[in-house]
Parts: structure tokens; sequence; C-alpha cells
């Protein structure tokens, strides 16, 4: 396996290939994917599509996977809710890469007091919980896909800057960053040419991780009503809903809870098999 | 040590400082006008003028942060506007539930994950590791309030075992309330169980590899004490760690648990509080969520300090 780690690409690859965690973990993520594109041109039915008469269906050729308590198509709903995660998880964790990790490599490469100051910020808003800090945000500006989505980036910011700040801390201990700068070159530059590429490899774990992390976080938020708001289909929502009606129909209760728990474990899986093969010392931190 | 710890309580009170700025700015001063967020813009301007000299509007932002801190030491805190009761009355009558919850759902969490990730370490690459890992992944993938869910669908509506919801006091009987935390406690600590089992695996296995387990198996020890007394003596800094961690996790997490069985504990307050936008509650409810997490992650630095001297030179 380590040679397969210090080969060269196509090397890399079929380590990927042969990691079992990869591949299903790559296998759940591209479904997730798959659906939540394909419903950006087509879903079997209007999302909104009520049918009273028809409500609670079980699966059949017109609905494959049944109705709920308004008559939806329950496939539909859950192949928007595939888009409303990702789009969540794509813009939580944008947000924590480019202010997290921009703080965490200033913090490496000046050290002393911006280095503490970062550190310490760091571990302030550490201390807010993803959904308190959501909360926060809720009271003022009320509930919604967007409010939750910043208060899940905010959340995150302070994981990158960490992991960002103690990899760089360890690339700027070795020979070649200190070479970089005998040759005259800038900390910037040394932390753009040297530095980056060489933490990225953990940044993407992270970010997988991350991915995950703020999914379920999205889920609580709308389950509570203080995230994406109805008629937009969450999955969230979607359990919220299902509470008081699964006794008479288990599988409303069943279906969301198997979506999110299939993409959270698609992209646990694909983290771990990426950190295995892109670099097996790495440790992350995972926080949720 | 006597320094470190000086320096580590300073730390400590300026984070909570820093915390408490954060959450007035948001809430005081980021609406420009708290009064008019609480009742909304149909409401009558002199009930909004009562209502913002009730709570101290008028004046200064300065001054009224002064004196949110200043009540908060002293021990007097402001009135809810929709409970009429002093807020340290309501969350003290609700901490009576989150706490004992949380640290339930702590000790199943330990109770369950310490066993597995000792299990899984000393059958590495065999089927019980396997089956010990494709557990945690699973656990960690299942949204604790899903788990949740599903626990009332079986074991309260199909079976009829537990409650599905509510909570009788512990005036019922400890047994009556502690049967109503069942359902919550395991909902809480199963993705914790899941986390804590795959640290303890890492750990375990790395302390495995020391020179002092060979030497101490050299010696002749039973496998099982070495395994108890030095492997996992050692292993236990990371895991103190997480388990702190995770206290933090866990109070967050019953914000969403209390909503999911409609018990009156202190994350249930924090949901009421935002529905009815009761700003003197959630500020002072956030403030002490915060600093339950802030000093649960000091008392696990000392701890493993005490624990492990070599982890002072990096603090």
């Amino acid at each position: 396996m380590s040679v397969m780690v210090n080969s060269t690409q196509p090397g890399r690859l079929s380590g990927l290939l042969r990691h079992p965690n990869f591949v299903i973990g790559a296998v759940l993520t591209g479904l997730l994917v798959l659906a939540a594109l394909v419903s950006l041109v087509w879903t079997p039915h209007a999302f909104d599509a009520v049918a009273i008469t028809q409500r609670m269906q079980g699966p059949s050729a017109a609905h494959w996977l049944g109705t709920d308590h308004f008559g939806r198509d329950i496939a539909t709903r859950l192949m928007i809710g595939a888009r409303n995660s990702i789009m969540v998880g794509v813009v939580a964790v944008t947000i924590g890469l480019v202010a997290g990790v921009g703080l965490g490599l200033v913090a490496a490469a000046r050290g002393g007091w911006v280095d503490d100051l970062v550190a310490r910020g760091a571990d302030v808003v550490f201390a807010f919980p993803a959904i308190v800090s959501a909360i926060l945000i809720t009271a003022i500006y009320g509930p919604g896909a967007v409010n939750a989505i910043i208060a899940i980036g905010i959340f995150n910011v302070p994981v990158f800057a960490r992991v960002a700040r103690g990899a760089a801390r360890q690339a700027w201990g070795q020979e070649y960053a200190r070479a970089g700068l005998a040759i005259g070159k800038s900390h910037a530059a040394v932390t753009r040419d040297h530095i980056l590429p060489n933490i990225a490899p953990v940044l993407i774990v992270q970010a997988t991780i991350q991915f995950a992390v703020a999914i379920l976080a999205e889920a609580a938020l709308a389950y509570l009503g203080l995230g994406t708001q109805p008629p937009a289909p969450s999955w969230g929502r979607m359990l919220f809903d299902a509470q008081t009606f699964m006794a008479l129909d288990p599988k409303l209760a069943i279906l969301p809870g198997l979506a999110i728990a299939f993409a959270v474990l698609g992209l646990n899986l694909l983290g771990d098999g990426l950190r295995d093969v892109l670099d097996p010392r790495l440790r992350t931190e995972r926080v949720g | 040590m006597l320094i470190y710890l000086a320096r580590r309580v300073l730390v400590l009170l300026v984070t909570l400082l820093v915390a408490s700025l954060a959450i007035f700015v948001v809430l005081e001063i980021l609406p420009g006008d708290a009064a008019l967020l609480i009742l909304g813009i149909e409401a009558q301007d002199d009930t909004l003028a009562a209502l913002r000299t009730q709570m101290g509007l008028d004046r200064p932002a300065a001054l009224r942060y002064l004196a949110w801190i200043g009540g908060l030491v002293s021990g007097t805190t402001g009135i809810s506007h929709t409970y009429d009761v002093p807020v340290s009355q309501l969350i003290g009558e609700r901490l009576t539930l989150t706490v004992p919850l949380a640290l339930i759902a702590l000790f199943l969490s330990t109770l369950i994950a310490i066993p597995l990730g000792m299990f899984a370490a000393t059958r590495r690459g065999r089927p019980g590791d396997y089956g010990v890992m494709g557990f945690s992944q699973i656990g960690m993938a299942i949204p604790n309030f899903w788990f949740a869910i599903l626990s009332i669908l079986i074991f309260a509506v199909a079976l009829g075992w537990f409650p599905a919801s509510g909570f009788p006091g512990w005036d019922a009987g400890i047994g009556a309330a502690l049967w109503a935390l069942v359902l919550p406690a395991f909902s809480l600590a199963l993705p914790e169980a899941a986390i804590l089992a795959r640290v303890t695996r890492t750990s375990v296995l790395d302390t495995l590899g020391a020179d002092y387990v060979r030497t101490a198996r050299a010696k002749g020890l039973a496998p099982r004490r070495v395994l108890w007394s030095h492997v996992l003596r050692n292993a236990l800094i990371p895991m103190i760690t997480i388990i702190g961690l995770q206290f933090s996790f866990l109070l967050a997490g019953s914000i969403v648990i209390e909503v999911v069985f409609a018990l009156p504990g202190v994350g249930r307050l924090i949901f009421q509080a935002v529905s009815q936008r009761d700003l003197v509650v959630l500020r002072d409810v956030i403030l002490l969520l915060v600093a339950l997490v802030v000093v649960v992650n000091f008392l696990v630095d000392v701890a493993t300090t005490a624990i492990d001297p070599r982890t002072r030179r990096g603090a």
C-alpha cells in the first residue's frame, strides 16, 4: 500500500479502487449526486402535487416509493431533498474552507500574536455548536435554508482553521519550507507554492467529513423548523411531518431517515478511503 | 502546574467574556430594536414603549451589557416576558432534566464504546474488528433524531414498553422518571458511542505497540491484565478528550431530542424561546450552554494534563 501512495496518479487510483470503504463511499455519494442532478431536469411527479384521495399509499408503478400524508410522491420529494442537502453541504463547506483555511494558513505563516488570536478565536466560535449558532441567527433573521447554511458554514470555519493551522505548522518545520524562504520567496509565496499543496490531502479529507456533518446539521435544523421551509422538500422536515402519521404508515418515518443515513455513510466512507490512500498517517478530527 | 492552571483559568474567563459579547451583539445590537423584534410590527406604540423600558432599551448598549453580566455574576437574571418569571428559575427547573439526561447518555455511550473499541483493537483485521467498525460507521451516519423517531415507533407505538413522549417529573418517582428518559438517552448516546468506539480502538492500537506493553507481557502478566491496567490507562488521554467534546455535542443534541420526545428541558426551552422570540431567555440559555461547553473543555484539558504531564509543554 505504501508503494501505491508514493507512486504516480494511476497507481493511486488503483489503490483507491482496491479500498472497499472508498468504493462503497463513492458509489453511495455518486447515487446521491445523481439523484440530485436528475431532479434538476426530471422528477416522477411535481414535488407539491397534492392528491388527498391517494394519501399514504404503498409503492406502485405510478409512485415508486408511495405517497405521503398529502398524497405527494415520496420518491420525488427525496430526490429534491438530495439536491437540497448537497447544496447545503457545498455552500457550508465552501464557507468553512475559504475562511478557515485562510485564517489557519495566515496563523501558521505569521506565528506570534496572530497565531494566538486565530487559535483563541477558533476556541470561542467552537464553543457554539452548529445548532446553537443556527438558533441565534434564526432568532434574529427568521428561519430559512439560507440562514441555516450560513450558521453551519460559520461552525465549519474554526474546524478548518484548526486543521489547516496544525498541518501548516508541521509543513513549515520541513526543509522545503525553509529552503523556499532562503532563496528569497515571501511567506505568502511559500504558503501558496509549498504549504497549501502539501496540506491539501488533509483538507480534502476534512471537507468530505464536514460535508457529512453539514447534511446531518441541516437535517436537524429542518426537523426543528429552522431550516428549509415547507413546501420545499427537505429530509429533516419530512421526518418531522412523519411523526404525526408514522403509526398509520411507518414508511413515512423510515425512508427520509434512510436517505440521510446513506448520504452521510457514503461521505464518511469516502473520506476514510481518501485518507487511507492519500496519506495513511493522516489523522483528522471528526466533529459534529 | 500552578502557572499552567492560572493561565488556563484566564483563557477560560476571556473566552466566556468574548462569547457573551458575541451573544449580546447578535441578539441586542444587530436587530436594532429588540422590542420591535419581540412584539412584531403590528404592536401598539405604548406596548412597545413599555417593553423597551422593561428591557432597559432606552439605556446605552454598553450599560445594558454591563447590567446583564453584572446581574449574572450577582445571581439576578432578567424576567422572561412570555413566562413572567425570572430566567434563572426557568433554567433551574429545566436543568433538572437536561443534566441527568446528558449524563445518562454520556454514561451509556462510554459503557457501549469502550468495551467495543477494545474488543475491536484486540481483534485487528479479523471479523470482530470489521463488525465493530461497521457498527460504528452506521452509528455515525444515523441522525440521533431519526433514531429517536424509530425507537418511538418500535418501543412506544408498536410494543408499548416506553412512553412515546413527555416526562412525568421526578416527583412521580425515580423509576417512572428514569423510564421516560431511556429512549431519549439511547438516542443521544448512539452516535457518540459510534465515534468513541473508533477513538478507543485507534488509541488502544497505538498503545499496544508500545515498549512498556511488550515488557509487561514479557514479564508474564496475564494478557487481560496488561490490556485493562497498562494499555487502557495510557490510551485514556485521547478518549477523555473525545468524551469531553462529546458532552457539548450531547447538550446541543438534547435540543433536538427534547423536541422529539417533548421533554421539558433546557434544549426545548431554547427552541420555545426562539419561537416566542423571548430574547431575555435566549441570551441566558445560550450563554449557559456555551459556558458548559467551555468549562467542560477546560476540565478535560486539566484532567489530561494531570494524567500525562507530557501534554503540558504543548499548552
